[in-house]
């Protein structure tokens, strides 16, 4: 008899008082711990493929059921964390790299709580923002060097082209193919509804979509799946994916299992193959090529649309944004080692790269001692959580920022990070029909612009409290910022003083 | 030893003052010093200053540096410095009075200053913004000097004190100038350095201001990417450089650069016409970092006018009045009146309604 | 009616509007590198360029016909989706990257990385003829269409360079003669080609040699190789789920 050596991670506790046996636990779970026994009249559980998605949980109509970590645990050891054995189980039963989801769960330190935001006493006013006006509107793009008059004297106007966003918020790129059509749906009418933009990923647009074009932001990955000059028109923004925060320097690979026939016709390829997308981009091994595939985006749709160029945050992003800045591309998309995926290599996604507070801090300096902030806007991500978050990036340097993960836990995703085995109990990174089917497009979209309404009111609350009242004047303001508890090193990379100094 | 300015950020709350005659009369400083006294709780002693225009008619085109030095050194190492940078036509001690109030005085000095034609030729720059380098350098570089005025044809003058004791303590009665502006300080803390007092100048621009402004490091990290280094961290030095910007090297009207740093709400600029939309929509694409939120009143002096604006919530106070020729600015009405008791036409500029008056033409 | 462009002075974007504004014949003369000539130009339009157009020539083609008299650089018909690029010498790198539709035709050699991550999707069948022989990295991650090289140089040097095939996982790569001295990776399997794989291909060569002013049917008469990947999901077993 094969041995397994691993034991359940966690444990279904069944309150067989309040049970009534309606069976939902059984229909929902699509990892099988559930089954019914007819001849025994009892559910039975096992828990070996069980994730925590809490999705049993939730729908249980009496609250008879409970997940809990299993506590049948290893025996202590601070050096080999149970996790790492059960890792190396794993590796030794299938010689397989090890796949994971979501963001990197490790602890690193989260900067984000470690910066604490200014308000105005006395020297200067604090501002209501219920009373007066307060204004969250930005526009991502390159600025001209230079005003401009015409022979009349009047300002010339024109422009290249920008994004406007009515709040700083995007949602960020979840290709097609490792979210549902139901997800796509809930954030392109959000983003309508919100003045603000979602992003296609490297999967191609739906036909269905292409309506909602004004707020989409088109992805062209290595992959260049769904691409064609269609697809690069339908979009407000075009964004060369060359990399991403979850897995820096390595490409992506959607299983043919995920590739049904509507995610074939989007990615166009055919049903059941891999999609695989190279880790490079192969008309780019330099920096030149960039400028390259910039410009021949721009050609192929007239310079109409702003070029977001999307890199992970790695060790030397500061002078990689230099020469992306200098590339012809109006956004630089910054991706933190936080930031999502709905699959990469385990050791990938919790070892390579760096957090998104420093990397936006050292770029957002770069940009300016080279004078060539206004040549680009800039757009973090990687693991933004909350409004504070928002506003502590801004501060720092962003123009705006992208979420993913707070996204779709607004859609209903618990975090039990295994989108990579495509049963998604809620619906979110799955592709199969009755799973879809369980995240409903009209209930998603509106808990979308709830979450994004809710951080825009608590936006304008912080900016009323430090005395701005446009976000721009918040914009790389790093004096509203302190540190508490870093060193004078991280504080000098963030570029902002000490709580108390 | 407490910080100095630029050593530390210090909000400062103040009381500003101008007078302009359009005509180009000339007034001493008389009345601009009497203007400040009914405004004495405004300030609290650690700053005052003044800036005239039209006070040096016989070296009119000649830049007049006015620079602290901290001690004999700083001079001779600054003086070295600006020996192989531009001709001086004449150099002198600042004339000062005794006076009860101003103490710890550094050694003030003038010069009145010409670019070498070669170094200037040279450098491929024009005359205004090789001085404006210079300028720069040494009050970057060159420790206990301090550059606080650089402008043709006019002077700033400032100190530690009260502002009616600081234009005693310049003699300002003895110059005659066909526009003032005025500042005394509320700094919320004690540095005593003679540089962190206002008005502060760049070239020929002076900036007299009230209020701390929220927007101060967005302004500043953006300002800072086209050489401007703002080494006292004050609203008013970022505020000049701002203007400097816009007006000189961006070559914005000063209605267009009131649009930018005091911009309007987009629910204004909504219902604004066609064309005025575009403009104002255009202004805050591309100078967003410059734009100036939080509380401001600014004077806005420079060669030929002045500006005065506030906020665009207008979170400080500002009245404007005329009488014959001039036209005067106050941080209140009783400033006003202790220049021209029947000043009329008082007004109220609405928050971020530039208030500009050119002197007619010729008339400087 | 012949719309003759005159490129010497004018940049990619000039000479693309020109392109743009009207269907039909159009002669570029003496391109000097410009770069994305015809990008995203659709049918209708027929473009023949001399000199030395620049890099990324034809990227995203939707249905127009470019013809260079020389040879073309890096890039040509990147992301292509339709239309024909006819080049009557070599070309630099990574033609045909990523390309789903429509045909490249290359009378002389071409560089490394020719028709990567080249994919196909229902009718669109893109198409690459090589008649020289072909860099390192053919076809690499290649996902559909159809890769052809002739071999038609005497030179005596190889067909192809290093590494061909590698990571593909579907379409066909056709080599010339046995290609016996060159190794392939273990996902993809080869075979001599049969008379279905030739009636394949044999319409592309037909047009090919008609382009060129060859003769097709000695061509056609040469034994053929055709790799082919041994599964769509060539890196199924490589994971295991953490």
């Amino acid at each position: 008899m094969k041995i397994n050596y691993l034991s359940p991670e966690f444990e279904v506790v069944r309150n067989e008082d309040r049970c009534i046996k309606c069976l939902l636990c059984v229909k929902q779970c699509a990892n099988g711990v559930y089954t019914y026994d007819e001849t025994k009249q009892t559910i039975v559980i096992d828990e070996t493929n069980c994730v925590n998605c809490q999705r049993c949980v939730a729908l249980c109509p009496t609250r008879a059921l409970k997940v809990r970590k299993n506590d049948c645990g290893l025996r202590e050891n601070g050096n080999w964390s149970e996790n790492t054995i059960r890792e190396i189980f794993k590796q030794a039963g299938s010689g397989g790299i090890l796949l994971s989801s979501m963001g990197n769960p490790e602890k690193y330190p989260v900067y984000w709580d470690k910066i604490l935001i200014n308000a105005s006493q006395v020297t200067n006013p604090s501002i209501d923002p219920l009373r007066e006006p307060m204004e969250t509107r930005v526009f991502l793009g390159k600025k001209p060097p230079s005003m401009v008059r015409k022979e009349d004297g009047s300002i010339d106007c024109s422009l290249p082209p920008q994004l406007k966003l009515d709040v700083p918020v995007m949602f960020a790129a979840m290709s097609y193919g490792s979210v549902s059509y139901n997800v796509h749906k809930s954030l392109a009418k959000a983003a309508q509804a919100l003045g603000t933009y979602y992003n296609s990923g490297e999967g191609g647009l739906h036909e269905d979509f292409y309506c909602y074009g004004e707020n989409t932001v088109v992805q062209v990955a290595s992959g260049r799946f769904g691409v064609h000059k269609n697809y690069l028109e339908a979009g407000a923004a075009i964004e060369i994916k060359m990399g991403q925060g979850a897995k820096p320097g390595i490409g992506g690979h959607l299983p043919g299992v995920k590739v049904g026939p509507d995610v074939s016709r989007t990615r166009m390829i055919p049903e059941g193959t891999d999609a695989i997308s190279p880790a490079p981009h192969h008309d780019i091994y330099s920096i030149e090529d960039l400028r390259q595939l910039v410009i021949s985006l721009k050609e192929a749709t007239g310079y109409q649309k702003p070029i977001i160029v999307k890199v992970a945050a790695v060790h030397n992003i500061a002078a990689i944004a230099s020469g992306i800045a200098r590339s012809g591309a109006d956004i630089i998309a910054i991706d933190g080692f936080r930031g999502g995926t709905g699959a990469a290599p385990t050791r990938i996604r919790d070892n390579v790269g760096i957090p998104i507070e420093l990397a936006l801090a050292s770029v957002d300096r770069q940009l300016r001692d080279e004078g060539i902030r206004t040549n680009v806007s800039l757009i973090a991500g990687g693991s933004i959580r909350s409004s504070a978050d928002v506003i502590k990036a801004i501060a720092l340097g962003a123009d705006a920022c992208y979420i993913g993960t707070a996204a779709l836990i607004a859609l209903g995703c618990h975090l039990c990070r295994s989108c990579q085995k495509g049963k998604c109990n809620w619906g979110i990174a799955t592709q199969v029909p009755e799973l879809v089917e369980r995240l409903d497009p009209e209930v998603g979209y509106q808990r979308l612009v709830n979450l994004i309404t809710a951080w825009k009111r608590e936006i304008k609350e912080m900016m009323g409290g430090m005395g701005i009242n446009s976000i721009e004047a918040l914009r790389g303001n790093r004096l509203m910022l302190r540190g508490v508890g870093l060193t004078q090193k991280e504080l000098d990379i963030l570029g902002i003083k000490h709580a108390g100094e | 030893m407490s910080k100095l300015e630029g050593q530390i950020r210090i909000p400062s709350g103040c009381a500003i003052s101008a007078v302009i005659s359009k005509t180009g009369e000339k007034m001493t400083g008389e009345k601009i010093i009497e203007s400040m006294i009914p405004m004495h709780e405004r300030s609290n002693g650690l700053g005052g200053g003044f800036a005239g225009y039209g006070i040096y008619p016989e070296y009119k085109d000649f830049f007049a540096l006015h620079i602290f030095f901290r001690d004999a050194l700083s001079r001779r190492e600054c003086e070295e410095y600006l020996k192989d940078k531009v001709e001086i036509v004449k150099q002198e001690s600042i004339h000062v009075r005794k006076t009860p109030g101003i103490k710890d005085a550094p050694l003030i000095r003038r010069y009145f200053v010409a670019p070498m034609p070669c170094a200037l030729a040279a450098s491929q720059l024009d005359e205004n913004e090789y001085i404006m380098r210079i300028v720069i350098q040494i009050n970057t570089d060159i420790a206990g000097a301090y550059v606080f005025s650089s402008g043709k044809n006019m002077g700033i003058f400032k100190a530690v004190g009260y502002p009616e004791d600081v234009g005693r303590f310049y003699r300002l009665d003895e110059y005659e100038a066909y526009c003032w502006t005025a500042h005394g300080r509320y700094p919320t803390n004690t540095p005593g350095w003679w540089g962190g007092a206002h008005p502060f100048g760049l070239l020929d621009y002076s900036i007299v201001h009230n209020g701390e402004i929220s927007s101060y490091d967005a302004n500043r990290r953006f300002i800072e990417m086209f050489g401007y280094r703002c080494t006292l961290q004050t609203d008013t030095e970022v505020i000049t450089y701002i203007a400097d910007f816009l007006l000189r090297k961006q070559k914005l009207t000063l209605q267009e650069m009131a649009s930018v740093i005091a911009a309007p709400f987009w629910s204004e600029i909504e219902r604004k016409t066609d064309a005025e939309k575009e403009v104002l929509a255009y202004f805050r694409t591309v100078y967003s970092s410059l734009l100036v939120t939080g509380p401001f009143s600014i004077i806005l002096g420079f060669t030929g006018g002045l500006m005065a604006l506030n906020d665009r919530l207008k979170l400080r106070s500002m009245v404007t009045a005329e009488k014959g020729d001039k036209v005067l600015i106050a941080s209140e009405e009783a400033a006003i009146r202790a220049m021209e008791p029947d000043a009329e036409n008082i007004a109220y500029p609405a928050g971020g309604e530039p208030v500009i008056v050119r002197l007619k033409e010729g008339a400087y | 009616m012949m719309n003759t462009i005159n490129a010497s002075g004018a940049d990619s974007t000039e000479i693309n509007q020109r392109l743009s504004q009207e269907d039909g014949e159009f002669f570029i003369e003496g391109c000097l590198g410009q770069r994305f000539l015809g990008a995203g130009m659709g049918g209708g339009k027929h473009i023949r360029i001399s000199g030395i157009p620049g890099n990324a020539l034809g990227a995203y083609l939707n249905g127009a016909e470019i013809e260079t008299q020389g040879n073309a650089q890096d890039a040509v018909g990147d992301t292509m989706n339709a239309g024909r690029i006819i080049i009557h010498g070599n070309v630099g790198d990574t033609a045909g990257y990523a390309m789903r539709g429509g045909k490249i035709f290359i009378r002389g050699n071409a560089g490394y990385r020719t028709g990567v991550h080249m994919k196909e999707y229902q009718r669109h069948i893109p198409v690459i003829v090589i008649g020289g022989r072909a860099g390192s990295f053919l076809g690499e991650y290649q996902a559909g269409g159809l890769i052809i090289v002739l071999g038609l140089n005497e030179d005596e040097k190889p067909i192809v360079g290093g590494f061909p095939c590698t990571g593909m996982y579907g379409g066909k790569v056709f080599l010339r003669g046995d290609a016996r001295h060159v190794s392939f990776p273990p996902q993809v399997t080869l075979r001599p080609a049969e008379q279905g794989d030739i009636d394949e291909i044999s319409g592309h060569l037909n047009d090919y040699c008609r382009v060129f002013g060859l003769d097709s049917s000695w061509i056609l008469a040469s034994p053929f190789t055709v790799i082919t990947p041994n599964s769509k999901n060539p890196y199924k077993q490589m994971y295991v789920t953490n």
